[in-house]
């Protein structure tokens, strides 16, 4: 019997490394939203927060539109 | 024996009323989270789901050339045979559907075509290293994969927006969780749509109603994929209510989680040649995404739930093999093995609508109940 453990190894490092990727940058995202929004509330509003938002924002976008590409034959 | 229209157009129909139960029963790995933290109404997920289905049948221009990936040596397999696999694999979906179990659809195939092979061609017909290698291995490693990279990932996001819990956080996890289980129904239509492609193709080879080696029809590729979006869209809320509030309470940054923890395992393994089935991925990720925001687990639930998936192979292989051996005595044989699904199935539908879950009551109660009418007797007599 052949059992790919080498496959399996990879299929779990794999899926662990993107998943905590895309929710950290995503609640990274979040959360930077939410402290720019609490600043702005004070009266000391930083862009550099909300940038930094918007930045955590596409680079999820871009791991969800490679998970669309993995998932079309016809784009590979 | 060359098989006849008649035995080819009955294989054809049960393919179709199983991709349509495959639809229902996975409803819920897609949008029972989104569906639970009220990210999308009910409706509009199944039919988002629905819709995603049916594109991603008909988005894969290659099909499967095989239907059971070297599980049975598909040289000895007959339409006769494969309709007794069917058979097996509807009834089983029907039963975990009624008890609100989610198991995997693919599991309950293979283990119908099983059954029906080693009762028509003996067990030389199937390949058990293939069995362990293939089924029963990532039966146990996929949830434990999902559920590890659900439960990491939701203890991070509750770590990083901790200073951040007010309603517009919980709104943007909600937008995160729709598309994160949208992409899990993408990638389930271009799996298990093309099953049901790959079944259908398969008797129409060896009926010579087709050239071998040519790909499916182009009526095959649109029934099989209506059939499993209508499948999808008529939601399986059973399996809905189980997976969103039987296993734990799901909160909306809980729920992003688990839903990519589920896109990212089933999208890794199916590009690393390791294929899970999406319904193992998802529960273990619900569950593993509980452990990690330290949620009570109703452990109870998620032991059912893994009895339904070690009985699932077994089960549809006997229910296959005895409809396989019926069904290869003949057109008699044949025509009765259909009354029984149809009684068998009618008889299920008939025990569901005792106590209906539908999209208006499926985040009422985290259990599917089954005697509510039997427990409604004993509170009248108790009354009275």
């Amino acid at each position: 019997m052949k059992i790919n453990w080498s496959a399996l190894g990879l299929v779990t490092i794999a899926s662990l490394i993107a998943t905590i990727l895309v929710v950290g940058i995503f609640a990274a995202g979040v959360a930077a939203f939410s402290a720019a929004d609490q600043r702005a509330v004070v009266g000391s509003p930083s862009q550099g927060l909300r940038a930094l938002g918007y930045l955590c924002l596409a680079a999820a976008t871009a791991v969800v539109l490679y998970g669309i590409y993995l998932i079309v034959p016809a784009f590979h | 024996m060359m098989p006849t229209l008649f035995i080819v157009v009955v294989v054809v129909i049960t393919a179709i009323a199983f991709d349509f139960t495959n639809g229902f029963h996975d409803s819920a790995n897609a949008m029972a989270t989104s569906i639970a933290t009220g990210a999308l109404k009910p409706r509009t997920a199944v039919l988002l789901a629905a819709v995603l289905n049916i594109v991603g049948a008909f988005l894969s221009t290659e099909v499967a050339k095989t239907i059971s990936g070297g599980l049975v040596n598909e040289q000895l397999v007959t339409p006769a045979m494969v309709f007794g696999g069917l058979v097996g694999a509807i009834l089983w979906n029907l039963v975990t559907w009624l008890l609100g179990l989610p198991s995997s659809s693919s599991h309950a195939l293979f283990g119908g075509l099983i059954g029906a092979v080693i009762v028509g061609a003996g067990f030389s017909g199937v390949n058990f290293s293939v069995l362990i290698s293939k089924i029963l291995l990532p039966a146990v490693i996929a949830p434990v994969v999902a559920g590890l990279a659900a439960g990491l990932a939701t203890a991070l996001a509750y770590r990083i927006t901790r200073i951040a819990q007010n309603k517009k956080t919980r709104s943007n996890f909600r937008h995160g969780q729709a598309i994160t289980g949208s992409l899990v129904a993408l990638a389930h239509g271009t799996s298990d749509g093309q099953k049901t492609m790959g079944v259908i193709t398969l008797v129409l080879i060896t009926g010579n109603f087709q050239a071998a080696g040519t790909g499916p029809q182009w009526w095959v590729v649109l029934t099989a994929g209506l059939a499993i979006g209508l499948g999808t869209y008529s939601g399986g809320w059973r399996i809905m209510r189980t997976l969103g509030r039987g296993l734990v309470d799901i909160e909306p940054a809980q729920g992003f989680a688990a839903n990519a923890a589920s896109t990212a395992t089933i999208l890794a393994s199916s590009h690393l040649g390791f294929g899970l089935s999406t319904t193992h991925v998802c529960s273990g990720s619900v569950l593993g995404s509980g452990v990690g925001r330290r949620a009570p687990v109703r452990w109870a639930t998620a032991r059912r739930m893994a009895f339904a998936w070690l009985l699932t192979l077994p089960c549809a292989a006997v229910v296959g093999g005895v409809a396989a051996a019926a069904a290869t005595a003949g057109t008699l044989g044949v025509v009765s093995v259909l009354v029984v699904l149809l009684a068998g199935s009618g008889a299920i539908w008939a025990v569901s609508r005792r106590s209906m879950v539908g999209h208006h009551n499926v985040n009422e109660l985290p259990e599917v109940v089954l005697l509510t009418a039997h427990s409604a007797d004993s509170t009248n007599r108790a009354a009275s």
